[in-house]
């Protein structure tokens, strides 16, 4: 482990692998966050986060007001969703989302009556530190908080843990092109800062570190301008150096306290949590107004889009909205990302709804496809770089060797499940080979297998009970008539048993008679006499009168 | 509006295998020039020869394989494996000696294992090995370097001996053991080192570093091949690890006995020290893929060359060195994973 330096002031630590990246940033950030007004129709999808979609609590044709649950979790793992606008519910059930299967979920496509009627909101703001955790994780249960760094874990769940050491306010936006979080602690930092306490109360967490990368020196400053303000003691503001994928949790964790999240573990083994700024300002909103997760700010940027900018957007408006509000396509416009450049996901059409995971819209240009080549890429020459970036410390080369055999003993053992899907390995390969793709697909291959031997499994045990209780009841039915037979057998004999008893003893006494007979007249002549010595025959005389002997003794 | 479909990541670098190759070609320009200089035209006859039977015969392999040819040859692989080869074998080798070890890198050590990115062994080091074994007497065709002899043969002189046309005796004539073989045989005369050294016929083959001529070849291929590592085209751990267990083993055996065993720098700066430690080790393929794999992977070829030229029946040992290294690389790739991260330190 690497020794702190100098005074007491913590150091980051190193992470290794990541890549430098261009940042394509400075284009969104030109201007100040504009919000995207609500369109007339907006599809509000049930399932936009980790876990199971929640229950459906109104029906088709019911009126709504804005901030109104429309789902509630039903299991631990779940969150619900909320009218983002009051209006009508138009329809209920399968509309393409963005998802990179590019199949239909459940979505509740709500009419926008244009009035904005809030529900009754009653916020806690002024009472919420006297609050218990677990009131206060309702509340952010309740308001369908997910984690806005991309992964959408609901984030009461995380909340559970108490008593956390370091709580990382994860302000490291390390994808390219995204600046969503970058404004959002420039323009809002205070509210960030309030959501970051509020958390901090919940978790009881002892210190707070805003780790945020050092390209974004405005971030910073105004994070540090906040944190001063407060005078706690409690924040922290830690630049730490602009390297993809650092924004991942367990890479900003290690690279904030040095230690790994164990394989398999959570971050609270290590007495860590980590918090997108996002989520923390979902949050402040959640306590200070009641205002549940019904918008998020997306950045919508590229080459491939006029004027790039950050906007705040309701969840459920089409994307095509954002496009529009962002002065429309350039004319070589080829692709839409959904998230960014190395983890994002191509989407099929812009007639899809903004949800909660949507952090940017990504318009790429023709100009920037990859090189024809791509789909029939080179042979792996083993070069390695892609093992200097991995930042899970994998062997992405042979991996890769056992993908494409479906060796799937090599790949458990090569720990293809710990791959973050970050991209690195692929971006770096000489011979173009689209990794990711690669281990994605051995992904769910073992997945797929896994569910089978689990069908099969039950499949097999069915048909061994059923094969055991036909068993069963076979025994029970011979058992049965054995039983029956004997009681027969028992019965017919009864009668003439002591007859027959006496035949029986007289066969066996004159068979014995006859055998002895036999014996007798038996007159044993010994064989290959005919050239011994004087010796043997004596020796030969010898055994014979013992045996007579014996006989004699009997 | 159709937008294109792909899978993440949407960015990469703009660098291919064939840039890779063509840096690596770049690295060999001045160890050519300055083998060149020192050995005549029959390196660059040599070259010729090499390149124009592995392309040809890659082309055809593809061909007969159904795989993509003009991609695959412009990959660039097929003509290193040819320079290296070429580098490899005496400046005066008949033109079907280096033809038959080429086809035997491309047809059999490549293509018949599955071409570029499947082939266990290095290609040049296995038709080397070929030719070592079948053909040992015109494997010593080695001309005397420039500063040993007055004048090297011409291009047409040079053109003759390979292409056959010049009797036996002549080309014994103008031939002339290396520094190593020449110790090997004195050692064997039981000449000590020194004695060699100072001898009036075989004196002039040493210099103050190592051997005339091989010390500056050596030099060159050193130069080349740190800017290789630096451009980050070759992997600078084997390489390191290859001269360092090398350096360190001849250090403790020439301090031992300094009149049996060759000096360090002698061991380092001889041969195909550097060409094998940048070029021909470092050959990503058939190389050790993980980081400690490859600290074991150059080690073992250090030792390995260091016990050849030794003890073994050959004056120099890299080619055997590298193909044995190669037999073990999936073996040292099993047991060299790295920690995965988040993974318990065992």
């Amino acid at each position: 482990m690497k020794q702190k330096l100098l005074d007491d002031r913590p150091d980051v630590y190193p992470l290794d692998g990541g890549l430098h990246l261009q940042a394509h940033k400075a284009m969104s950030c030109t201007q100040a966050i504009s919000t995207v007004a609500a369109p007339d129709t907006l599809v509000v999808p049930l399932h936009q986060h980790i876990g199971e979609e929640g229950e459906v609590l109104v029906s088709v044709g019911e009126r709504v007001l804005k901030g109104q649950p429309l789902s509630r979790p039903k299991q631990l793992i779940s969150a619900a969703v909320h009218a983002p606008v009051s209006g009508t519910v138009k329809a209920i059930g399968m509309y393409p989302v963005p998802h990179p299967s590019h199949l239909q979920a459940r979505c509740i496509v709500i009419e926008n009556d244009h009035k904005d009627e809030w529900v009754e909101r009653d916020p806690v703001a002024d009472i919420y530190h006297r609050m218990n955790s677990h009131d206060l994780r309702n509340i952010i249960r309740d308001a369908g908080i997910v984690g806005l760094g991309g992964a959408c874990f609901p984030t009461a769940v995380k909340q559970t843990e108490i008593n956390i050491q370091t709580f990382i306010l994860n302000g490291v936006e390390c994808e390219p092109y995204i600046t969503c979080d970058d404004m959002l602690m420039r323009e809002r930092a205070a509210d960030v800062l309030s959501g970051a306490d509020i958390i901090g109360h919940i978790i009881k967490a002892r210190e707070c570190v805003i780790a945020i990368e050092d390209n974004k020196p405005e971030a910073i400053a105004a994070m540090q301008a906040v944190v001063d303000e407060d005078g706690t003691g409690f924040f922290r503001v830690q630049a730490v150096p602009t390297i993809y994928p650092s924004g991942g949790e367990k890479q900003i964790i290690k690279i904030i306290t040095g230690k790994e999240v164990p394989r398999n573990g959570l971050p609270a083994d290590i007495d860590v949590l980590c918090q997108n700024v996002g989520t923390a300002y979902a949050i402040h909103d959640a306590i200070y107004n009641d205002t549940p997760l019904i918008s998020r700010i997306v950045t919508v940027t590229g080459e491939g889009v006029k004027q790039p900018m950050n906007m705040q957007v309701p969840i459920g408006t089409a994307m095509s909205e954002c496009i529009r509000q962002a002065q429309g396509y350039q004319q070589d416009a080829s692709q839409l990302i959904m998230g960014g450049p190395m983890m994002g996901f191509t989407l099929q059409s812009d007639e899809l709804p903004v949800i909660k995971a949507t952090n940017c819209l990504l318009v790429g240009t023709q100009a920037q496809d990859h090189p024809a080549g791509y789909d029939q890429h080179s042979p792996c020459i083993r070069c390695g770089l892609c093992v200097e970036v991995c930042p899970a410390h994998l062997l992405p080369q042979q991996l890769y060797w056992y993908a494409s055999s479906q060796n799937v003993d090599r790949l458990l053992e090569h720990d293809l499940f710990d791959c973050i899907e970050c991209g690195c390995c692929a971006y770096v390969c000489p011979s173009k080979i689209p990794l990711v793709q690669y281990y994605r697909y051995a992904k769910s291959e073992i997945w797929a297998q896994d569910a089978e031997r689990k069908q099969s499994d039950i499949a097999r045990r069915r048909h061994e009970a059923r094969e055991a209780r036909l068993l069963k009841q076979k025994q029970e039915r011979e058992e049965r008539l054995r039983k029956k037979r004997e009681a027969l057998k028992n019965k017919k004999s009864n009668g003439d048993s002591n007859k027959a008893q006496d035949n029986k003893s007289a066969a066996i006494a004159a068979a014995l008679a006859r055998v002895q007979e036999k014996k007798q007249g038996q007159n044993i002549k010994p064989k290959n006499t005919d050239n011994l010595t004087e010796e043997q025959r004596a020796l030969i005389a010898a055994v014979d009168n013992r045996r007579k002997e014996n006989d004699l003794q009997k | 509006m159709e937008f294109k479909q792909a899978s993440s990541p949407h960015l990469s670098v703009n660098t291919d295998v064939q840039d890779i190759m063509r840096k690596v070609l770049y690295a060999l320009v001045p160890g050519i020039i300055v083998a060149t200089w020192f050995f005549g035209w029959g390196v660059l006859i040599n070259i010729l020869i090499a390149a124009s039977v592995c392309l040809a015969s890659e082309a055809v392999m593809l061909k007969l394989r159904e795989r993509p040819v003009k991609v695959t040859l412009l990959d660039g692989s097929a003509l290193i494996t040819a320079i290296l080869l070429a580098l490899a074998l005496p400046p005066l080798a008949p033109w079907w000696l280096t033809t038959v070890a080429s086809l035997f890198a491309i047809v059999v050590a490549k293509q018949l294992y599955g071409g570029l990115g499947f082939n266990m062994f290095n290609p040049a080091m296995v038709g080397y090995i070929v030719v070592m074994i079948s053909f040992p007497r015109e494997m010593t065709f080695w001309t005397p370097p420039a500063g040993v002899v007055e004048q090297l043969p011409g291009l047409l002189d040079t053109l003759r001996i390979i292409f056959g046309s010049t009797d036996a005796q002549q080309i014994d004539a103008m031939t002339m053991a290396t520094p190593f073989d020449t110790i090997k045989t004195q050692l064997g005369l039981e000449n000590d080192i020194e004695t060699t050294r100072q001898s009036i016929t075989y004196g002039p083959l040493f210099s103050t570093l190592s051997g005339t001529g091989w010390e500056w070849i050596n030099a060159a291929f050193l130069a080349g091949g740190i800017w290789l590592v630096k451009s980050k085209v070759a992997d600078w751990r084997i390489p390191v690890a290859m001269l360092l267990s090398l350096g360190l083993i001849a250090n403790i055996f020439s301090v031992v006995d300094y009149a049996t065993y060759s000096s360090t720098l002698f061991h380092l700066m001889s041969g195909g020290t550097m060409l094998a430690a940048f070029f021909i080790a470092t050959d990503p393929v058939s190389a050790s893929t993980t980081p400690k794999g490859r600290w074991i992977y150059g080690a073992g070829i250090g030792i390995l060359v260091y016990v050849i030229r030794t003890w073994g029946g050959y004056p120099d040992g890299i080619a055997f060195a590298v193909v044995l290294m190669n037999i073990a690389v999936p073996i040292i790739d099993y047991y060299t994973k790295p920690r995965t991260f988040g993974q318990r330190e065992s």
